[in-house]
């Protein structure tokens, strides 16, 4: 067959509406005094034109199909969130106990609602705030830092939301400066309130200094009935010894779309773990890429995902080392239904210097239905000679001895069904090493297996 | 209480069971012995309702219901107990949370209250004790690393706890030294009472040494071929199976 490639300066039907919508609000956008932020939304937009939306001939776009969302026409969420729904600040999700402090920022359509929003009492020196905000206050700080970690020609969604960049959350951790509660921020799209379907770019910059530390929650929860798509981008940058934790959980709703790309440059001796729940979104992507960026930096990704319906959740990790005499562990564990779809990328490179590399990346799928599917692709980018990495990947269905076992013991199907799927997902919900986040997530699990198949 | 009738069984479209009769009454200590391959572990799945094993001809009833019409959960919650020869590893799953859920399952299905952690733990501490299990196990994930003798334990743990009314042990003797023999044989003879009915799936007499049965059956080809006392079974480990038409190897 013979292969054609069209080289032209004229985007993609699916591009120019993106770059309209561009056109018309970039003045408008905040910081607007600030040139730098000028150029680096300006490079964003360009980079986006240049990209479009990466077809399945794209290796790292292969398994996930970007057409259900190149076909909606989204519209920027109204500045400043617009006429949002009703928000009630009780009913916001939280990993802490009833009552016990914590720092708390909620976003309703990617915009700060500070009415929502309480950030407590925080170390001396250590800064939670907006990113609208910190764009007045840490105007250098942003400068600085800002979509300077992992950016590439490969991914368009990163592209997308630097060009939209307005709000998001800024975090900074001065030298030896540890936050004890976890740092929650809650993303809710509403997708309801406005006739048309919206899109909304949040930007996270984590900046941790030598050896301070922090736990950062994210909770992405969808409200209302319409089509919204959430397109976040998360920036770390860790420096020497520095310990950060970093858990996600993924509620959208199943008509919303949810791209995240996660960015980490670590420095020697830090530590970074990552941890995603994933339940919602109709088509939900997480790519995260750490650079291990020194010796002795241990870095942590898994998560759990549980789909149906027509719901497809791809995780795609590419650990980079850099340095040697690091370690690197991955532990993905899925169940899916229905003709659910799940897509596990998991690159690891290790550099020609990174000698003494230690990695490991497991990840397992129980397949619930026969029409659920899994596409699940290790990669091992190895440059030098003394690692030691391993992958390995399963997909299997529940098993008959141990549900009968159960049910002959007087637990019914339902429940027996319930039992191994949370038992599958434990050693992944294990990683999180945080005891009130590990429980809460582990609450979560439960109650979606309840509302199941009951 | 248990009243099997002309029982056929096919497995895998293969004919195990061929009209096998078995009656037992409350309060009755019966065992069935018999070669390897003669039905036996398939007539204890069949009684549990294990899928694949596909009953076309006769009935069970059980108390006067038709067990044979119970999924497998409802037969448990009935009373009816299997002790399984290969008890089944479930990692990730402990061994108390199991257990909490059978006893609860169980107690739901009979409009019981349920037993709350305190009192769920009083229930399982005197057991685990008289088993001489530890605490450690109850911690483990089911039956995940446990010895041999340490899963039969496990199964008598738990029938104990669900205090079933009609047990059917298969081959509980098999892979335990005589000192785990003695403690699982005790277990079981603790739960002997009028209101029980026991079922005692073996190949062996050594067995039937300490758990001491009113009646013996052997079972050859699918049927029940000879029925006594506890003699008969003394008889068959002198003479072996052959004795009754049926060749060992077969």
């Amino acid at each position: 067959m013979a292969k054609t490639v069209t080289i032209t300066d004229t985007p993609a039907p699916a591009v120019q509406p993106y770059l309209d919508h561009h056109g018309r609000v970039a003045s408008s956008l905040p910081g607007g005094d600030l040139s730098w932020l000028g150029n680096l939304r300006a490079e964003g937009i360009a980079r986006f034109r240049k990209q479009g939306f990466p077809g399945a001939r794209v290796e790292a776009w292969r398994y996930t199909n970007l057409r259900p969302l190149e076909k909606v026409a989204f519209e920027p969420a109204p500045a400043g969130g617009g006429p949002s729904a009703a928000v009630s600040v009780d009913l916001l999700p939280t990993v802490m106990p009833a009552g016990q402090p914590s720092h708390r920022l909620v976003f309703v359509d990617g915009a700060f609602r500070d009415d929502l929003s309480s950030i407590g009492t925080l170390p001396e020196g250590a800064v939670v705030t907006s990113l609208g905000h910190a764009l007045n206050s840490h105007a250098d700080l942003l400068e600085r830092h800002l979509g300077r970690v992992g950016v590439t020609d490969s991914n368009p969604f990163q592209a997308l939301n630097t060009a939209f960049l307005a709000d998001g959350v800024v975090v900074h951790l001065p030298k030896g400066v540890a936050v004890a509660e976890p740092i929650e921020v809650v993303f809710i799209g509403t997708g309801g309130v406005s006739e048309k379907p919206t899109m909304h770019h949040p930007r996270i910059l984590v900046v941790a200094e030598a050896n301070s530390e922090a736990t950062l929650v994210e909770h992405h929860l969808g409200q209302g009935v319409g089509t919204y798509f959430a397109n976040h981008v998360t920036e770390i940058v860790a420096g020497e010894g520095a310990r950060l934790h970093h858990y996600k959980v993924q509620r959208e709703s199943t008509l919303a779309f949810h791209m995240a790309t996660v960015t980490a440059d670590l420095a020697k001796d830090a530590s970074y773990d990552n941890f995603v729940l994933t339940m919602g979104g109709r088509l939900s992507r997480n790519e995260i890429k750490p650079v291990l960026n020194g010796t002795g930096v241990e870095c942590r990704l898994s998560g759990a995902y549980m789909v149906n319906g027509q719901q497809h959740c791809d995780t795609t990790t590419v650990i980079d080392h850099a340095q040697p005499h690091c370690t690197s562990r991955e532990v993905y564990k899925g169940v899916i239904d229905g003709t659910a779809k799940a897509v596990f990328q998991g690159k690891i490179i290790v550099r020609p210097d990174a000698q003494k590399t230690d990695g490991y990346q497991l990840n397992r799928a129980l397949l619930l239905s026969d029409t659920a599917e899994i596409d699940s692709k290790p990669e091992l980018e190895i440059y030098a000679d003394d690692v030691k990495c391993s992958h390995g990947a399963t997909a299997g269905e529940l098993d008959d001895d141990q549900l009968f076992y159960l049910r002959a013991r007087g637990i019914d199907l339902e429940s027996a069904r319930n039992l191994l799927i949370a038992a599958f997902l434990a050693d992944a919900i294990e990683e999180v090493r945080i005891d009130t986040v590990r429980e809460a997530f582990q609450g979560m699990v439960t109650g979606w297996l309840k509302t199941q198949r009951a | 209480m248990i009243e099997i009738k002309n029982l056929h069984v096919t497995v895998a479209d293969k004919p195990i069971l061929k009209g096998l009769n078995l009656s037992i009454g409350a309060g009755e200590v019966h065992a069935i012995m018999g070669p390897n391959g003669a039905g036996k572990s398939t007539l204890g799945y069949a009684l549990a309702g294990r899928d694949g094993y596909e009953v076309t001809e006769g009935s069970v009833s059980y108390n006067g219901k038709d067990l044979l019409d119970m999924e497998p959960d409802e037969r448990a919650a009935a009373g009816v107990f299997l002790a399984f020869q290969y008890p089944v590893e479930i990692p990730g799953v402990s061994n108390t949370t199991f257990l909490k859920s059978a006893v609860n399952s169980i107690r739901r299905a009979r409009s019981e209250k349920e037993l709350d952690a305190m009192e769920f733990l009083k229930l399982i501490r005197a057991k685990t004790k008289q088993l001489g299990m530890t605490d450690e196990m109850l911690k483990r994930a089911v039956n995940v690393g446990f010895s041999g003798g340490e899963k039969k334990r496990n199964e008598v743990l738990q029938m104990a706890v669900l205090d079933p009314a009609f047990c059917v042990l298969d081959e509980t003797d098999s892979g335990l030294d005589i000192d785990a023999l003695r403690i699982v044989a005790d277990g079981v003879n603790a739960l002997r009472g009028p209101d029980r009915a026991i079922l005692v799936i073996t190949h062996y007499q050594r067995l039937l040494d300490y758990i001491v049965p009113d009646k013996v059956h052997v079972l050859a080809n699918g049927r029940i071929v000879r029925t006594g006392d506890k003699g008969l079974a003394l008889e068959l480990e002198e003479k072996g199976y052959a004795e009754f038409g049926v060749d060992e190897a077969a």
